[in-house]
């Protein structure tokens, strides 16, 4: 039976997506994107933990017997409110690493980086 | 699926698309999974404001990825073993939806068996979020205060040249192309953006019976505003929001929760133990639930409007005419998100 643990999977393969996305990517504006893709794998990891079968949403009602655990919506809720503002912070540093840098390449940025390295030292 | 497709495009403004796509999905998702509150606050963050901010860094940043440079073989090994070791670990993990497995041991039966007779409020997460766990949200809000300062620093202008330069006449020009190349948008938008506000507030206030409340209320607020700001312009809109009435509604949201917390200290109760707020315990947690949630909804709106303010703002500063074309084509897109979201 483990055909029961594909919602693991799931989360799993989303996971190293995003996780792929952020480390074989030079662009910061896709390591963004995949550092949200981390994050969505993260929430969908919580909320399938708290579904129960045949479990309701849970608002209390009557004649419902069973509810999903609310305690993992709460975090989520709250997690993803937090992370679109973090991502908000992240890409207003994207914009400013432009506009000082002119590009938002890793690899460029880096190369730049070493030029005022060198210069300084020299 | 949408995913890999967004690790293969290079055009940023197709992975954009692709990633409100992609968040519209796991709301659906998560409603299949019986979390309505969290499919709420995803459907509206993840298809619309995520988008929309990430548009706007676009437009400052260009839109093309370059190519790769070094080899992805190294990238892959690392993901390929890391994703087999977690597949590994969730092999002695409970059951999808099995009832016996241990999150649901612990303090989740108080809350959905004790709940309503504690807190009295029928949505078991608003009574969680906002009394039992109540500390906690409280650092959260502090986080996306934090955030909204955070780019706020980053992003904000020196006041002197934002009047000085943007009134003129590119600003007037680009806002008559878009009064005479959207008047059905702008129309349209006049009709929605009142039932959009309303919607921020039933969601708001209703939060204690069906899904919803501060947070989602919060960003639903803020896309209505942000609506506007796109299709009138940024500095109508500021008109009516300006920069520090909204600076000074997130820091009173913020100030409003915590206290909420000191007065039931006062009160002789714990901090955010609204028990003591009335004479009835219950009509004290209303109360107190009501107060927090309208602080968490004033922050959030407030913080989002400030992080669009500020990135629009940066980028008229910038006025970098050819991109500009591109957040113009994606208005219809993002109008269908938000009535995609009035009709949730």
């Amino acid at each position: 039976m483990l055909l029961g643990l594909y919602n693991y999977w799931i989360v799993v393969l989303l996971m190293m997506i995003g996780f792929y996305i952020v480390i074989a990517h030079g662009n910061l504006i896709k390591k963004l994107v995949g550092l949200t893709i981390f994050q969505t794998s993260v929430f969908i990891f919580y909320i399938s933990m708290g579904n129960v079968d045949s479990g309701s949403a849970p608002i209390l009602a009557e004649g419902v017997a069973r509810y999903s655990n609310p305690l993992p919506h709460v975090l989520i809720l709250t997690a993803i409110v937090v992370g679109i503002a973090t991502t908000a912070l992240g890409l207003a540093l994207v914009v400013r690493i432009k506009e000082s840098y002119g590009s938002i390449e890793e690899d460029e940025i880096q190369i730049q980086d070493q030029l005022t390295e060198d210069k300084t030292s020299c | 699926m949408i995913a890999i497709a967004i690790v293969r495009t290079k055009d940023l403004l197709a992975v954009v698309m692709l990633t409100g796509i992609y968040g519209l999905l796991s709301a659906s998702f998560f409603v299949v999974l019986d979390a309505v509150d969290v499919a709420f606050t995803e459907a509206s963050v993840g298809a619309g404001i995520s988008g929309l901010l990430m548009l706007a860094a676009i437009t400052m940043t260009g839109r093309a990825e370059a190519p790769k440079r070094h080899k992805p073989l190294l990238a892959l090994l690392v993901v390929f073993i890391t994703g087999g070791m977690l597949i590994y670990g969730t092999l002695d993990m409970p059951y999808f939806g099995s009832f016996e497995a241990p999150v649901h041991q612990h303090v989740a039966p108080r809350y959905i068996n004790d709940s309503m007779q504690e807190v009295g409020v029928p949505n078991i997460v608003t009574s969680v979020l906002a009394s039992y766990r109540a500390f906690d949200t409280l650092g959260e809000v502090a986080v996306i205060f934090t955030a909204g300062i955070g780019v706020l620093s980053l992003l904000s202008l020196p006041r002197r040249r934002r009047s000085s330069e943007l009134d003129e006449s590119s600003e007037d020009s680009t806002e008559k192309q878009m009064h005479e190349q959207h008047m059905v948008l702008r129309i349209i938008s006049k009709i929605l953006i009142p039932f959009i506000l309303l919607f921020a507030l039933y969601v708001q206030f209703h939060g204690d019976f069906g899904p919803g409340g501060g947070f989602q209320a919060g960003v639903i607020f803020a896309a209505a505003i942000i609506l506007y700001a796109m299709l009138f312009g940024l500095d109508k809109a500021r008109r009516v929001f300006n920069q520090s009435l909204i600076q000074l509604i997130a820091a009173i949201g913020l100030l409003l929760y915590a206290s909420v917390g000191v007065v039931s200290l006062f009160n002789g109760g714990n901090f955010l133990d609204y028990n003591v707020l009335a004479d009835d315990p219950l009509a004290g947690q209303h109360l107190g639930i009501l107060l927090i949630e309208l602080g968490v909804g004033c922050t959030v709106a407030a913080v989002m409007i400030i992080i669009f303010f500020n990135f629009a703002g940066r980028r008229e500063a910038q006025q970098s005419s050819p991109e500009l074309n591109a957040t113009e084509q994606n208005s219809p897109e993002l109008i269908n998100s938000t009535e995609q979201k009035g009709g949730e």
